[in-house]
């Protein structure tokens, strides 16, 4: 170990190095080892060890900081941390990969693209994750942000034999390296005014500035839009009903919770690291586009018949509610945007894994009309999408409202009474829509008798789910604790 | 024991659930056999409450409160007064009402069915114990499922509006309630320090009035939405009409009741200031008699027999929250009292139409004429129904009436004058119904032939019968209940209003209401 290469950075970077290495061999051995369509089971287990060990580094980096009782562990001269907050998004991408990946081997062989190199870009795309995560340096940030995008475009255009697959990966391909430049002119800008690229630096300097400076605003906005496309906020979220559509629904879960609570973290140290100091200027952008996320997310999605669409402009709504918790800025606001990510993921990855389990030969099941009946056909799916759905509005006992409860708290501590009438408000709109998915389980009478054909993988993840979605919601305590301790101070 | 015994209560219904899932579905007759159990369980363990209910106790009794949420500051913590047990003994007796009248009518998803009542017993009974805020609003919005489902699925021919337009109106209400809660659970913690939802802490806050005001009609709009007060009334004909027979006996007989206690439990206490600002008075009155006389007036009009009921509970439910906005111990007592004879006769009267749904499939009421000659027992008991929900003496209603006008006279006369056309009306909805559907000759021969109440027919009317009964010859039990945390609940609201008058007599004009009321009212009068 070099000045250039200490033991603590290795210490912090052991999760992403497992991530990585485990990425690549599963690419390798799918290629030598694991030829036989047969053996890709293997692979699987290839990724269960990834995540066992990247799970491992982490719970080691955790007991250090919460053993030595420092808040934050700083690596690679200050480009890489680990504190409360880089731990409470890092085990909750693991959760995200690993059911995922649950969920995908079936669907993926229904789908007939089964290939070893997917479980390989989940593994990369988490690696790209843990850099948002714990990133302190814009270079590590974009990189990590770069790894995480490629892996996604080529995971949402995985099914190359269907037209709506390719159509959605080059849109996001496209409107994604469009945001990227955006963001690449904000960092630069704000290199520019700071001269480094170190988060903490920037803020000192940006904190000495004007903060009506048109530089710094110009690089201030820049930044936003291109955060603001990452999460897929109004008026940046163009891309995501086509995504979400065209790519494979796995894939669609994977994008919907991984992605967009790594680029919560992302978006969150930034916004609260070096810009923090010119918040007035960056609120009111913030606080148009959760207006407009809201809006637009749950208007739309009233009159959506496909269900991946529908929970694409319901993601955007719930972006829109994750910025409210920033617009609030207080610490129960903070504190709300975790606990609502990690809800978020619980419960999202429950609604697509059953519209996954749905997909057999002959049904792609991704229409509401094609959940017709579910209750009389598979009663647990559809009572674990009736749990998902209730967690997704917010009404309790399910874990979603424990979510909206910390952002409604935060808006009225803040005195921002206007905004949380209007948030709740949307929760009525909300329950609108998907209830009509509810209504289609529940009240209307199958179209096919086929059962839903589920493998044990696909039960596991369906378990951990509604565990998830159910149990955060009654006994939220030690979740609390934990996103407690995620604040960036 | 009796530190656990509202745990009980509340997750008896619950634990019959878990078992009921465990049936098979096929064997639709050991579902319903295990739910019939399982409420008339509920019911048993609840009659421990009345038993050992303390009379000379104003407070809470039968208390629990553990941690639940420590980092939010949310306990569980439960108890009930004399306000609560009415309410939770009308729960637990309904529902074993309604699951014992849904034997026959419900032949599709019977395991789902129950499932739904059972879940909707522990959340309703959860409501009204509940002394902690959160905990609160999480059963009042765990009862909005089970009611959605109940009417979408087992629900008439507009079910799916009907059951969207219920879940979407209480929502709404329920999530600007929510803010309310917030709004008094942030202001408790810069005031004292501490975050906490229990009302008894919450109670201790001193807010100013304009703060007090917007947390009062953030409350108002949850509560009024659920009574339902005039002009949010609108979901409730949909619901009652769509709804099954059994749907809407508890609909109408606890459901509604949850928003008429939340404005006696939450809203006066928690915003004192707000709940006596006489224009905010005037304006929840001005509601209520509106809703009185319009429902009614509305009640005449209808050709459907089951939206006729529904109707008349609008106008019922205006004496409700009149009595409360009379903001004195007749007012308030009356109320409850009225909650519990809305429950009684509303119930049968929705039986009373499920029965004849049941053999002729339509509630038209012209299609009906002269049943009494062809079901007499049947029209007996509709006549009990009817003149208990006409108020006529001797029975339940007269007596929540009499004591609402009476406050309300105290509190404005004008009030009074208004609020007795409604009963008039009341009288005249109800006995023309009656005269249009049971007496005369039989004009539609499809019902000559229509047999009359089978034995477990009129089983289900009997306790409802024997309560209003009770209720109406000797209702001196239920005043000495609810005397004291009426007294309580007015002294908080309006502090030294016992002080202006001789203490026994306000007393007296409560509990001695009902042998002497005319000599009661005028004493009254003449304090002032």
């Amino acid at each position: 170990m070099s000045q250039y290469y200490t033991a603590t950075d290795h210490f912090v970077l052991v999760p992403a190095i497992m991530l990585a290495l485990f990425g690549c061999a599963i690419l390798l051995f799918d290629f030598w080892v694991f030829p036989e369509p047969k053996q890709r089971k293997w692979l699987l287990a290839f990724l269960a060890l990834g995540e066992a060990f990247a799970g491992y580094g982490l719970w080691q980096q955790h007991t250090y900081i919460a053993g030595q009782g420092i808040a934050e562990l700083t690596a690679f001269q200050g480009s890489l941390v680990v504190d409360g907050f880089s731990l409470f998004f890092n085990w909750m991408f693991i959760a995200a990969a690993s059911i995922v990946a649950l969920m995908s081997y079936r669907y993926l062989e229904v789908e007939g693209e089964h290939h070893g190199e997917y479980y390989s870009l989940i593994l990369l795309a988490q690696c790209g994750m843990y850099f948002l995560a714990s990133g302190a340096d814009l270079i590590t940030l974009f990189v990590g942000l770069e790894l995480m995008a490629l892996c996604f475009y080529i995971m949402v255009g995985f099914l190359r034999s269907d037209k709506r697959s390719n159509e959605a990966a080059m849109k996001y391909l496209l409107l994604g390296g469009f945001s990227s430049g955006f963001l690449a002119y904000g960092f630069s800008l704000l290199y520019g005014l700071s001269g480094s690229t170190k988060l903490s630096e920037i803020g000192v300097a940006i904190a000495r500035r004007d903060p009506a400076d048109p530089v710094l605003l110009l690089a201030m906005v820049t930044t936003t839009v291109g955060l603001l496309f990452k999460i897929s906020a109004v008026p940046f979220h163009m891309w995501a009903p086509d995504a979400y559509e065209g790519a494979p629904t796995t894939v669609t879960a994977y994008l919907s919770v991984g992605s967009k609570a790594a680029s919560i973290a992302f978006l969150l140290r930034i916004f609260l690291g070096p810009l923090a100091s010119a918040r007035a200027a960056w609120e009111p952008l913030l606080v148009f586009a959760a207006i407009a996320s809201l809006t637009v997310g749950n208007l739309a999605a009233i009159s959506q018949h496909n269900i991946k669409r529908l929970l694409a402009y319901s993601s955007i709504s719930h972006a829109g509610y994750m910025l409210l918790g920033l617009v609030a800025g207080n610490e129960t606001g903070i504190k709300g945007v975790a606990v609502y990510v990690l809800v978020y993921t619980f419960t999202n990855l429950g609604v697509f894994l059953v519209i996954v389990a749905l997909r057999r030969e002959g049904l792609v099941g991704d229409n509401i009309d094609d959940l017709a009946g579910l209750m009389h056909k598979s009663p647990g799916y559809a009572l674990l999408m009736l749990i998902c759905l209730l967690s997704l509005a917010g009404i309790p006992p399910t874990a979603g409202f424990i979510g909206k409860y910390y952002i409604f708290l935060s808006l009225i501590q803040a005195g921002r009474y206007v905004l949380a009438a209007a948030a709740a408000l949307y929760v009525a709109v909300a329950i609108y829509y998907y209830f009509r998915i509810v209504r289609s389980m529940f009240m209307s009478d199958a179209e096919d008798a086929g059962a839903m054909e589920t493998t044990f993988g696909v039960r596991v993840a369906a378990a951990l789910t509604g565990l998830g979605t159910l149990g955060i919601g009654i006994f939220p305590e030690p979740f609390l604790r934990f996103a407690g301790q995620s604040l960036i101070r | 024991m009796n530190e656990h015994l509202l745990s009980i209560v509340l997750f008896t219904p619950l634990a019959g659930l878990l078992v009921l899932l465990f049936l098979p579905a096929s064997n639709k007759n050991l579902i319903r056999l295990w739910a019939n159990f399982s409420a008339i369980a509920g019911f048993l363990v609840s009659l421990p409450l009345v038993f050992r209910f303390d009379k000379s106790n104003g407070g809470f009794q039968y208390l629990e409160r553990f941690d639940w949420i420590p980092t939010l500051g949310v306990k569980y913590a439960v108890g009930i007064d004399g306000i609560s047990l009415l309410l939770v003994m009308l729960t637990t007796l309904t529902g074993v009402i309604a699951i014992f009248s849904s034997w026959k009518s419900i032949d599709e998803h019977v395991k789902e069915y129950y499932a739904m009542f059972l879940l909707q017993q522990t959340g309703m009974i959860g409501v009204f114990i509940s002394l902690d805020f959160f905990l609160f609003y999480v059963f009042w919005e765990v009862v909005l499922v089970p009611m959605y489902f109940i009417i979408g699925v087992w629900g008439g021919p507009r079910k799916l509006y009907a059951a969207i337009k219920f879940f979407l109106y209480t929502l709404t209400g329920s999530v600007l309630m929510l803010l309310g809660i917030l709004t008094l659970y942030f202001q408790h913690f810069t005031q004292r320090g501490f975050y906490t939802f229990e009302i008894s802490e919450l109670m201790k806050l001193n807010m100013p009035l304009h703060i007090e005001q917007w947390v009062f009609w953030a409350f108002f709009i949850g509560f009024a939405i659920k009574v339902p007060m005039f002009p949010f009334h609108t979901w409730l004909p949909d619901a009652h009409v769509e709804a099954p027979t059994a749907g809407s006996v508890i609909l109408a007989s606890v459901l509604l009741k949850m928003g008429t206690y939340g404005f006696i439990r939450f809203s006066l206490p928690l915003v004192p200031k707000a709940s006596i600002e006489p224009w905010i008075v005037q304006v929840l009155a001005g509601l209520s008699i509106i809703g009185i006389i319009y429902g009614a007036l509305v009640s005449l009009m209808q050709k459907d027999w089951k939206k006729l009921v529904a109707y008349s509970s609008v106008s019922h439910l205006g004496f409700c929250t009149l009595g409360i906005f009379s903001l004195n111990p007749n007012g308030i007592a009356g109320s409850v009292i009225q909650q519990i004879n809305h429950g009684i006769s509303t119930g049968m009267l929705f039986l009373i139409v499920g029965v004849v749904y049941e053999r002729r499939h339509t509630r038209e009421i012209k299609e009906y004429g002269g049943l009494a000659h062809v079901m007499p027992l049947y029209s007996i008991v509709f006549a009990f129904a009817m003149l208990s929900s006409a108020g006529m003496p001797l029975l339940n209603g007269f007596i929540g009436e009499f004591t609402i006008l009476q406050g309300a006279f105290e509190a404005n006369r004008a009030w009074a004058a208004f609020a007795v056309t409604g009963v008039v009306l009341g009288a005249a909805y109800l006995l023309w119904l009656y005269q249009r559907t049971m007496l005369g000759q039989v004009t539609n021969a499809k019902n000559l032939r229509l047999p009359d109440l089978s034995l477990r027919e009129f089983l289900v009317f009997v306790p409802f019968i024997a309560w209003a009964i009770w209720i109406g010859v000797y209702p001196k039990p239920y005043f000495d209940v609810l005397e004291k945390p009426v007294a309580q609940l007015v002294e908080r609201v309006r502090p030294g209003y016992f002080d202006r008058k001789p203490l026994a007599d306000a007393r007296g004009s409560v509990t001695a209401t009902e042998p002497r009321p005319s000599g009661s009212g005028h004493s009254t009068e003449v304090a002032r």
